[in-house]
């Protein structure tokens, strides 16, 4: 936080939506088919062929942007965006310019380990566009033998604009992960990285303060107090905005961001170029390198002649859908984050272990916890017992073979001292290699409850054996009977340690 | 009297009624554009083979009771736009010579459905980009009334074979009065119908917003046989109409009392034939006679509509056509010759400025990909569809936008506003189809805003999406014939139909076949 700079990012991030069939026609969207065999008129762009929009499509990033709190257009259209790309069959996109689908929300988010305070990311507007097809070619001059899959093309994918907002790298790889896990929560998109199903594009500039370039390349005196508050508070300098593309990981996205920073403070110092004093610079993120490089100014690119698609009605939206939506969504991360801290007593870490798991464990977590009584006891075995048996077996948690239920029955066991962690965690084995109860568990494991007299005998007998022991505890030495709950175990594995060590205490001082 | 002279419904009931077969009845159209196409080029491609296979097929059908289309065995030639699987489809244009769609169109689908013939493809104005047919890249149709004379267009072919009897029935499209000009040019009756009233899927489109397909025929009672065959909606054209198609042609005969007819002012103004003024005159009578009221109406915004029909068309046609960029669809440039050109502009750039600044410039001077989408559009299209596709990507542009393509759609709903007015004191307008009688083949070629003016009465229905029928209502002292249109509100086909239909059973312009009289 010492950057005589503020970082100023806002992302583009392209959503592939998890529908069966294409967005203006029914070809299959399913990755990884050969080349070209996903394919038919309408969305190889054929001369006469018209596009027919997927509802599913529409539906999903409804879903979507209602999430994200943003207003839905009561009536929406369809642009065609004018280039030529030899992966663009018909020589235009169809996407959603002037009159989106939906603008104006927010997605909240915050670091468990308090790295930043929290805050509300606005999103600037979220639209439905088709994708376009892959190219691959040869970069060299000429003789390039390039090839065209169209599979992909008309693939339907929610562009999702935020506002500048985040300030710093881990805000940018944070609102990610908040946002991935909304999707996936959502149920709209498999956010597949490597797919391609989630692509992201950051937008990065610095805000300098007026005198921090006659502070010195090594920015002698820290202006953050000041402008790590305002977004363009007065006194400061905005530099040119760089786009960086090619980040094929939340991860690659941090270290492209934080290096991007560092670099434009760099050129700032050396340039003093302000933003307008450029135009808007295109950089690609090389993960190996782990730097930026430019890529070729298009002068005219720029213009994409966007105006209306004369093949698509206009869409309305009627109020009563986005109400029925709204209320048909689930609980949202953030809401069932705070519902886990609030009403379970688990502290911001956990919860957010736990929600980032997804909605189905959240479930098998809270119907644990309810039947158990005991949040935070629940909590603790998910993340280290079933959640590192879950990762050990793959699979779901739909289908592990311990289910809530039985896990609260063993829990429940656990905070009656009936078992102690070691003899839980072998019954908790027994029931998920043998998939039954805990009782069934216990009772193969011969675990039986020791009678208190029994154990009284069995404490007085080994305080008798050991009188060193005896005189260290009566001495005020209370963890010398440690030293007995070993033995006590070997003489009868069923004695709980606890109540073993309570009583050689207590049966020492007895003899004072 | 002649197989070629009996209506198209006449042909149907003889070949119902075990008089005709469908083999003779294509044989004599055949042997008829065997006479007269040489000198007419109505027809792209005539497959004779395929349509006489066809015929038999349904001969054969027929002959074991087996339940037949509306249109069994009646030859019908499409338009060289309109996708026939497998088929070639070049849109006249150098681009699309080797074209072979994959699929059908709605419209040959449902032809096909209906057991026509399909005879063979029409002629047209490159991408139906004209008014005289001239725009073909491959050969230019003749008026069959006068060889020296268009016949119109942009369905030159279309509208010429129905006027010399080598079709009975043709399919043309219409994107700012394309059937209907042509029709009246050549003593045809040719419908538009309300836009989304016939499927555009497949359909190479030239302004999706105007385009729609049409019959032409010998008469109105033919083009209802045929429109109720075309009609209805397509739920992969998601811009067609939901709504049932009425039984044109069991309806056609029934008379319109009470007719109240709206005589455009507009549409008889400067610029208007004197020959043409006195048929159209005339025909106003003629339904005067029949019972019909005629009265006066305005259609104020009129003299905006070809200003407005060459933004919106252009903008439109200029992001349609961008498919043909050599890449996925039609004509691509000679590679090897581009590339030894590049060769040599790159060694000659390099001697000319050193090597370290060709390093620095090569790219800029040579894309490769740049200059395979450059040429092979230079080359594969003609120069009147390259006007409109800059006429178009200039209107788009950012910076005109607004001036141009903006205010266009705003005067576009002024001009329908201005029809949904006159429909409130009228049912039906009528007038000229066009200005003059067809003109001489040249006469308009070098002057593009003189042949943009030919579509003067009829781009108003493209802009407000209302149906419009063109008869021939009389013929010039040159023998040239003149043409009526109608006008109706949206969705108002049949009574267009009906209308048209009262006119042509009192009077026989519609009769006349060129070539034959």
């Amino acid at each position: 936080m010492t950057d005589p700079y503020m970082i100023v990012i806002g992302l583009e991030v392209h959503v592939q939506l998890a529908t069966e069939s294409k967005l203006f026609c029914r070809c299959s969207t399913a990755f990884g088919a050969p080349p070209n065999t996903q394919t038919c008129p309408v969305c190889i762009g054929m001369p006469g062929s018209l596009p027919v929009m997927n509802r599913r499509a529409f539906e999903l990033s409804m879903q979507t942007a209602v999430a994200l709190d943003c207003r839905i257009a009561p009536t929406t259209k369809w642009d065609r965006k004018n280039y030529y790309y030899p992966d663009l069959p018909k020589g235009y996109q169809i996407s959603q310019y002037d009159l989106p689908f939906s603008s104006h929300g927010h997605l909240d988010i915050s670091d468990p380990k308090g790295r930043f305070e929290p805050r509300r990311v606005g999103i600037e507007r979220a639209h439905l566009e088709e994708d376009a097809g892959k190219s691959l070619h040869d970069e060299q001059h000429g003789e390039a033998d390039s090839r065209i899959d169209l599979n992909r093309a008309g693939t339907p994918l929610l562009e999702i604009v935020t506002k500048p907002d985040m300030r710093s790298p881990l805000e940018a790889k944070t609102f990610l992960t908040e946002l991935k896990l909304l999707l996936t929560y959502l149920g709209v998109s498999d956010c597949n990285m490597q797919e391609g199903s989630l692509r992201v594009d950051a937008n990065i500039n610095l805000h300098v303060p007026e005198d921090g370039r006659a502070g010195g390349v090594s920015g002698a005196t820290p202006q953050s107090a000041v402008i790590g508050t305002a977004a363009t508070a007065a006194g400061t300098i905005a530099t040119p905005i760089v786009e960086i593309k090619n980040m094929n990981s939340f991860r690659a996205v941090e270290r492209a961001l934080e290096y991007e920073a560092k670099r434009q403070w760099e050129v700032w110092q050396e340039t003093g170029q302000r933003l307008g004093d450029a135009p808007k610079q295109t950089r690609g993120w090389d993960d190996a390198a782990g730097v930026t490089h430019g890529q070729r100014h298009k002068e005219d690119s720029s213009d994409y002649r966007y105006f209306p698609d004369p093949d698509l009605a206009p869409i309305t939206v009627a109020p009563e859908v986005v109400k029925k939506i709204r209320r048909g969504q689930g609980e949202r991360p953030a809401a069932l984050r705070s519902r886990l801290e609030q009403s379970y007593g688990i502290t911001p870490y956990d919860s957010d272990v736990l929600v980032s798991q997804g909605r189905d464990l959240v479930q098998y977590y809270l119907a644990a916890a309810d039947a158990c009584g005991d949040g935070k006891l629940a909590s603790n075995w998910l993340q280290q017992d079933v959640l590192r048996s879950l990762n050990e077996r793959g699979g779901t948690i739909g289908d592990f073979p311990v289910g809530p239920t039985a896990l609260a029955d063993l829990l429940s066991r656990v905070k009656r001292n009936e078992l102690d962690t070691n003899r839980a965690r072998q019954v908790f084995q027994k029931m998920l290699t043998e998939g039954i109860t805990a009782a069934a568990a216990v009772e193969a494991l011969g675990i039986k409850q020791v009678d208190e007299s029994e154990l009284i005998a069995l404490c007085r007998e080994l305080l008798a054996a050991n009188p060193k022991v005896a005189e260290d505890i009566r001495g005020g030495n209370d963890k010398a009977a440690g030293a007995l709950v070993g033995q006590a175990k070997k003489r009868n594995p069923n004695a709980n340690p606890g109540r073993v060590r309570e009583l050689c205490v207590e049966l020492a001082k007895e003899k004072m | 009297m002649s197989l070629l002279r009996h209506s198209a419904t006449t042909l149907l009931s003889q070949m119902s009624d075990g008089k005709l077969s469908s083999v003779e009845l294509v044989q004599e159209y055949l042997e008829q554009i065997e006479r007269h196409d040489g000198r007419v080029k109505a027809f792209l491609r005539v497959d004779a083979a395929r349509a006489l296979k066809q015929a038999a097929a349904i001969d054969d059908r027929r002959s074991r009771g087996e339940s037949l289309g509306p249109l069994a065995g009646l030859p019908v030639a499409v338009k060289d736009l309109l996708c026939d699987e497998g088929q070639l489809c070049t849109c006249a244009s150098r681009m699309l010579a080797d074209f072979r769609p994959p699929y059908d169109s709605t419209v040959v689908a449902k032809l096909k459905a209906a057991d026509a013939v399909l005879l063979g493809r029409t002629n047209l104005d490159e991408f139906a980009m004209g008014g005289s047919g001239e725009n073909s890249a491959f050969q230019v149709t003749r008026n069959p009334w006068n060889l020296e004379r268009t016949p119109g267009g942009s369905s030159s072919g279309a509208a010429a074979c129905v006027a010399a009897a080598m079709a009975p029935l043709s399919i043309g499209s219409d994107t700012g009065g394309s059937i209907r000009q042509p029709a009246g040019l050549c003593g045809i009756t040719g419908l538009k119908p309300t836009y989304g009233r016939v499927s555009r899927y497949g359909l190479v489109a030239f302004a999706s917003s105007l385009d729609q397909v049409g019959p032409l025929a010998g008469s109105a009672e033919d083009a209802a046989l045929l429109l109720e065959v075309l009609a209805g909606h397509d739920p992969r054209d998601t811009t067609s109409i939901n709504a049932p198609v009425p039984r044109y042609s069991q309806t056609i005969g029934q008379p319109l009392a009470g007719l109240r007819l709206g005589r455009v002012r507009e549409h008889f103004g400067p610029g208007l034939d004197p020959e043409v003024s006195a048929a159209v005159e005339a025909a106003v009578e003629v339904y005067r006679s029949l019972g019909a009221t005629v009265c006066d109406v305005s259609l104020p915004h009129e003299k905006y509509g070809i200003a407005t029909y060459y933004i919106i068309a252009p903008s439109e046609a200029s992001s349609n056509l961008a498919r043909y960029d050599g890449v996925h669809y039609g004509y691509r440039t000679d590679e090897r010759a581009m590339h030894d050109e590049l060769a040599a502009e790159r060694k000659q750039l390099a001697a000319t400025i050193g090597k370290r600044d060709f390093d620095a410039q090569a790219d800029a001077v040579e894309n490769p990909l740049l200059r395979m989408y450059r040429q092979s559009r230079s080359e594969g299209f003609g120069p009147e569809v390259k006007r409109r596709i800059m006429l178009g990507t200039y209107t788009l542009s950012a910076g005109y936008y607004d001036a141009y393509y903006v205010k266009a759609l705003k005067v576009r709903r002024l001009i329908a506003n201005d029809y949904e007015a006159a429909f409130r004191s009228c049912d039906m307008l009528i007038g000229p189809v066009s200005p003059t009688p067809a003109f001489k083949i040249g006469e308009k070629h070098s002057d593009p805003l003189a042949m943009y003016l030919v579509d003067l009465y009829t781009v108003g229905a493209n802009l407000a999406g209302i149906p419009g029928i063109s008869i021939p209502c009389g013929r010039s002292r040159d023998g040239l014939p003149i043409g009526l249109q109608l006008q109706g509100p949206a969705m108002s086909e049949e009574r267009l139909l009906r209308s048209a239909h009262m006119f042509q059973r009192n009077t026989d312009w519609h009769l006349a076949r060129a070539l034959l009289d």
